[in-house]
């Protein structure tokens, strides 16, 4: 009897489990959507893959560090180190203990020298660079990520596509931490 | 007597105000110059519709509204638009943004066009409403919404109540208005009524204004004597001073027993809250024709030799204002707004905007060292909006911004209770509102990480439909070739190699 019960139970079981394997079954890996959803989205490349889902998928697979992306920061660092569990690295291509926060950059197109050769518009992976084949080029600044793919050389000529900073708006300023002018006083 | 509420924490605090009511309100002469920002409001900035080079009378418009939150602007004195271009704004920052130049001819000759409504009594809301948002008027209490969104608010009000309350030490640019010029608050608050149809209109001014008080009940009797429809349903009520009970929410829960939900707006109480230079401005607006063009401003201060209440054309430089009242000490911060709640300019480039109620120099003060928090709570008991101020520190201090949301930050006021009765001196509203702004930047980030991410796919996406129909197309040519081939075969005719090429080419550089 005991066995029989036993029996019934594991079959019942099992067909659960079966049932949920199929009706309940995760498409894609939700892993590589958490972690894209931390990154900066620039597409930049700078991490070594060719772009921000890429880099995604190698974190999730763990064959990728987690302070690759200078976009990010260090807060998009500690970001990725508490969804993974990892610990915190230093980021790559920055001292220890320096925690700058990237200044953002947008690209600008110099209209009087461009020569409307497409290269940039071919180069962006945001679609933030308009213009049409021998007509001047420019550049959405509300859309570009400054992720320097359009800069020479893909941009044949010099001076023509460089980066400046973003201008600073009242709507866009921070206020600085008080922390930092304790620590100024302090020192 | 109205039954009175009192909201949680608070403190007492010495007014300092006898500094700058002793005097009635003086007027500046005519500055040479204006500069007037397109954006002195909450919401969209404002599209000019004047030229460089054209000359403008006082009262002229200048820059128009751009969305239902917005407001326009006027000229504040007669004059040629000289520039329209960035100056610096009044804002901690120092930053610059557009602005229009007008040199001034000295004349300060109004606007011929400008003419009071017609038919007051008979106008409905709308046009009421109308005038108001084309007369530029925001709240002129700090917070400088456009006063005409307010007024049209989605669910009907049944109290409307007109902030006369200066809580803020040092600031009397209300209460001289409200000794001045009682009969236009007290129209400008009929007028109100009327459009918002509210059953019940109050007026709350603090016990520390005896005078302003008495004016408004003068003021209050002559129009009920003089029959004025409207004005028998005003009310006049005398609130205690504790700071700040000027503030919206406070004032609401002060006179109605009510709390404004967090996250909410007082409309979804029935209620409306404006203030009394607002009301003034909209007497101004309706039965003068003026649009907002100068305001009363208080500049005080231990660091001012004459203290005193100004009326000011807006877009007057502050340092012009600054010298004509004489600064003692130049080493003195300069702030805009009370010492509670103001915030430092780093220079008096800027100029007076809608939202100027009152320029703070104080002689330089013995700073105090922030010591580290011992947990006393005292913060806790003064907060007015019942927050946690030192669980809120830890957190900005730690840079765990997701825990200031679990804790209400966006709540906050920043009425600077908190850091006044800090016993360790922390500076907590600089921590809350440093907090604010990377909260802000962050999801500012993920908006924009977001659409980037989108556009990325959305390209991939085409850049692949691309190389498909590429292929595609060279598999029908290459079967067409295969077709024509055995043609060939028969009719000896070859086909162009050139025509094969070119769109091989153009799908290698799409790559």
């Amino acid at each position: 009897m005991d066995i029989l019960i036993m029996t019934a139970l594991a079959l019942l079981f099992g067909l659960g489990l079966g049932y949920a394997a199929i009706r309940f079954r995760v498409e894609g890996d939700p892993m590589v959507d958490k972690i894209d959803a931390l990154l900066p989205q620039t597409q930049c490349g700078q991490c070594g893959h060719p772009g921000c889902r890429p880099y995604a998928s190698a974190l999730a697979e763990g064959s990728a560090e987690i302070n690759q992306c200078p976009p990010g920061g260090e807060a998009g660092m500690r970001a990725l180190a508490d969804l993974l569990g990892r610990e915190p690295l230093p980021m790559a291509g920055m001292m220890e203990g320096a925690t700058q926060e990237p200044t953002l950059m947008v690209a600008v197109v110099n209209e009087s020298t461009c020569i409307g050769c497409t290269k940039c518009i071919q180069a962006c992976p945001v679609d933030a660079i308009i213009g049409a084949p021998k007509h001047k080029h420019t550049v959405l600044e509300d859309y570009c990520t400054g992720c320097e793919l359009c800069l020479p050389p893909i941009c044949p000529v010099p001076d023509c596509l460089t980066l400046r900073e973003v201008k600073p708006t009242i709507s866009r300023w921070k206020w600085q931490s008080p922390l930092v002018k304790e620590k100024e006083q302090a020192a | 007597m109205r039954k009175l509420w009192s909201f949680p924490g608070g403190i007492r605090l010495p007014g300092f105000k006898q500094l700058s009511n002793s005097d009635s309100i003086r007027s500046l002469p005519v500055p040479e110059r204006v500069y007037l920002p397109l954006r002195q409001h909450i919401g969209a900035q404002a599209r000019p519709v004047v030229t460089v080079g054209e000359h403008v009378d006082k009262g002229q418009l200048l820059a128009e509204a751009t969305s239902f939150i917005s407001a326009p602007v006027h000229a504040s004195t007669s004059g040629v638009v000289i520039n329209i271009g960035s100056h610096t704004v009044p804002h901690p920052s120092g930053i610059a943004e557009e602005c229009i130049q007008i040199e001034a001819d000295g004349e300060d000759h109004w606007y011929p066009a400008l003419a009071p409504l017609d038919n007051i009594d008979k106008a409905t809301p709308t046009e009421l409403r109308a005038a108001i948002r084309e007369a530029g008027i925001v709240g002129l209490g700090g917070a400088v919404f456009p006063s005409a969104a307010k007024l049209k608010p989605p669910r009907s009000i049944d109290t409307l109540i007109i902030n006369g309350v200066e809580c803020e030490p040092y600031i009397t640019c209300d209460d001289m208005l409200m000794r001045s010029n009682a009969e236009a608050v007290l129209r400008g608050c009929v007028l109100l009524q009327r459009i918002l149809s509210a059953g019940q209109c109050m007026l709350a001014v603090e016990d520390n204004k005896p005078e302003a008080m008495q004016q408004l009940r003068k003021a209050l009797d002559i129009l009920i004597k003089a029959a004025e429809p409207g004005a028998k349903d005003i009310e006049l009520v005398s609130i205690p001073t504790v700071f700040p009970a000027g503030g919206e929410k406070q004032l609401i829960k002060v006179l109605t027993g009510q709390e404004v939900p967090a996250g909410g707006l007082p409309y979804e109480l029935g209620v409306v809250c404006l203030n009394v230079a607002t009301t003034a401005a909209v007497y101004d607006a309706i039965f003068l024709g003026r649009p907002l063009v100068s305001r009363i401003v208080t500049v005080t201060g231990s660091g001012i030799s004459r203290p005193g209440n100004y009326q000011v054309p807006l877009g007057t430089p502050i340092q012009l204002l600054l010298d004509t009242v004489g600064v003692i000490d130049g080493e003195a911060k300069l702030i805009m707004g009370g010492p509670m709640m103001g915030q430092r300019l780093p220079t008096g480039h800027a100029m007076v905007v809608k939202g100027t109620n009152c320029i703070l120099v104080n002689k330089p003060q013995p700073k105090m060292t922030p010591m580290p928090c011992i947990r006393c709570g005292s913060c806790a008991n003064a907060c007015p909006m019942n927050l946690l101020p030192q669980q809120l520190y830890w957190h900005a201090r730690g840079k765990t911004f997701d825990k200031l949301e679990r804790y209400q930050l966006s709540s906050c006021i920043e009425c600077g209770c908190c850091n006044l009765v800090c016993p360790a001196h922390i500076p907590l509203v600089s921590y809350f509102r440093y907090a604010k702004t990377e909260l802000a930047d962050q999801t500012f980030k993920r908006q924009r990480a977001e659409e980037s991410r989108l556009r990325s796919e959305l390209r991939q996406q085409r850049l692949e439909h691309m190389q498909r129909e590429a292929e595609e197309r060279k598999a029908k040519r290459k079967a067409a070739r295969l077709t024509s081939k055995k043609k060939t075969v028969s009719t000896k005719v070859m086909a162009s190699p050139a025509v094969e090429n070119a769109p091989h080419s153009m799908q290698v550089s799409n790559d």
